[in-house]
């Protein structure tokens, strides 16, 4: 029964209610999360694509950005323009180091003139926040790390807003906003964002308050979904993935995100993606599906006439598209869609096509 | 999926594979445990009739969304009939693992070896250590 290893992985305040709905859990980023639930990935994905499934994103962190200069300060570490966001607004950007590196991609919430709230990945935000710190040097600002005062749910699909309608006290955020409100009675920041491709909302509340909540937004309709469903959801729709499709060894130029990255703001790593995007990156992020059999995976390589022309980075069954997808970064000759190429699966050559994005289109 | 169950007439190899021996043949396939732990099926690709199964390795692979998993051969013999329809519905080896999820029947290279297989006790036992 003790697993050395379990010991030190965390909890989020919902494990109980994991655990009641039948939750398969797994260690992830430090924390024993929900993969799936006892209908499996495939129900949960489904069911987000043509209801509202719950997901529990706890294990994300949350920094908190305040004082003067905060707008100044994170100008100088996101590579989006920050200046942009209204107040009660989302941005999704990058930070970088200073050779264009991805120390890790986020959501930034402007929560007043001077005060901003960024959610980072789990396994990055240790990381994070010594970046935000260690850089905040002689800008007049406060950083300070939020994370284990928030836990966090993903309420994602077409009847989404229809659920939380039934719970929520007041204004449902549009997209890319955010509201302080009050769900299932209890105080919480409600988002119109998401990682699905489906609309919805992210909520983020005190942890005691989560399995209330919860409950209520299940009992609205919502089903559980899990990390499972979360990660085929998102490659479906090409949202890219940290440690997967996103690294200290690519770039955001490559990795199709030059939408996030307003060079001119001049961020820490401009320079070094001003050149890359100048030059033309060799190898580009590039979505695909398998035209045969087969399911590429993380590190499959990539081949052109029997040569190697890159690296799968996310791979999986598509339950909405029901073939072998995935990511690969491909030399950016390759990267057209409509490019035919193969992917050595364990030795066994597969077809694939490259596509455009996203790889499936919901229906709104 | 279908309820955990290991049936009696079967012989087990630790890895959880499956045998049913009849005479000079066996119908092979992965135990209830073992689809348990892989979770949804979504893709297996059986070995071609004519392959050369050799006890205790690997002849195909089974995928699940998140894992993929290779399938151990309990017994040695060449492939005479692998399940075809497994292709388009993977999923029948978590519905009837036993069943319709059987995936290849083998012409025994020697019938004897049958007898160093677990029965469904010993299976049973093994389970229990947690293996």
């Amino acid at each position: 029964m003790s697993n050395p290893s379990a010991e030190t992985l965390r909890r989020t305040s919902l494990y109980d209610a994991h655990v009641a709905a039948g939750a398969k859990l797994v260690p992830f980023a430090g924390w024993e999360m929900p993969v799936q639930y006892a209908e499996g990935i495939k129900a949960e994905h489904i069911n987000v694509r043509s209801a509202a499934g719950l997901f529990d994103v706890s294990h994300m962190g949350q920094i908190e950005t305040t004082g003067p200069q905060a707008t100044e300060f994170l100008q100088s570490i996101f590579t989006n323009d920050v200046t942009r966001i209204p107040v009660g607004g989302a941005q999704y950007a990058l930070i970088c180091r200073d050779d264009g590196g991805v120390i890790d991609d986020l959501f930034t919430y402007r929560m007043g003139e001077s005060r901003y709230l960024t959610v980072t990945n789990a396994s990055n935000h240790q990381t994070d926040f010594e970046w935000f710190a260690q850089n905040a040097g002689n800008h007049d600002v406060d950083v300070i790390d939020r994370a284990n005062e928030y836990a966090m749910l993903a309420l994602q699909g077409p009847a989404a807003r229809d659920v939380l309608a039934q719970v929520i006290d007041g204004m449902e955020p549009e997209r890319m906003k955010i509201e302080q409100t009050t769900v299932a009675g209890r105080v919480a920041l409600v988002a119109g964002t998401g990682y699905t491709g489906e609309d919805g909302v992210e909520i983020m509340l005190a942890p005691e308050d989560a399995p209330h909540v919860w409950d209520a937004l299940i009992a609205a309709g919502a089903k559980p979904a899990g990390l499972g469903a979360r990660d085929t959801l998102r490659l479906e729709v090409c949202f890219p993935l940290y440690g997967n499709d996103l690294s200290l060894d690519v770039d955001p130029i490559s990795a199709g995100l030059g939408w996030a990255c307003a060079l001119e703001t001049e961020f820490i790593g401009a320079a070094a993606l001003r050149e890359i995007k100048a030059d033309g990156p060799a190898r580009k992020l590039a979505p695909f599906v398998f035209t045969g059999p087969g399911i590429p995976r993380q590190g499959n390589l990539v081949l052109k006439d029997g040569a190697e022309a890159g690296e799968v980075t996310s791979g999986t069954m598509s339950p909405s598209l029901q073939v072998g997808a995935g990511m690969a970064y491909v030399d950016a000759a390759l990267a057209e869609p409509g490019t035919a190429i193969d992917v050595d699966v364990r030795g066994k050559p597969r077809s694939a096509e490259v596509r455009g994005k996203p790889l499936y289109k919901p229906a709104q | 999926m279908a309820e955990e169950h290991y049936p009696e007439d079967l012989k087990y190899h630790p890895e959880h594979d499956w045998a049913r021996v009849e005479g000079d043949a066996a119908t092979l396939g992965i135990t209830w445990f073992a689809q348990d732990a892989l979770g949804e099926i979504v893709f297996f690709e059986p070995p071609a009739v004519g392959t050369q199964l050799i006890k205790d390795s690997a002849y195909a692979e089974v995928e699940s969304v998140k894992a993929v998993s290779e399938v151990i051969a309990p017994l040695s013999g060449e492939v005479i009939e692998a399940n075809g329809a497994l292709g388009d519905a993977p999923e029948t080896i978590n519905d009837d693992p036993y069943g319709e999820g059987w995936m290849v029947k083998i012409k025994l290279a020697d019938p004897g070896e049958a007898d160093g297989l677990l029965d469904v006790t010993a299976y049973r036992q093994h389970l229990e250590e947690g293996v």
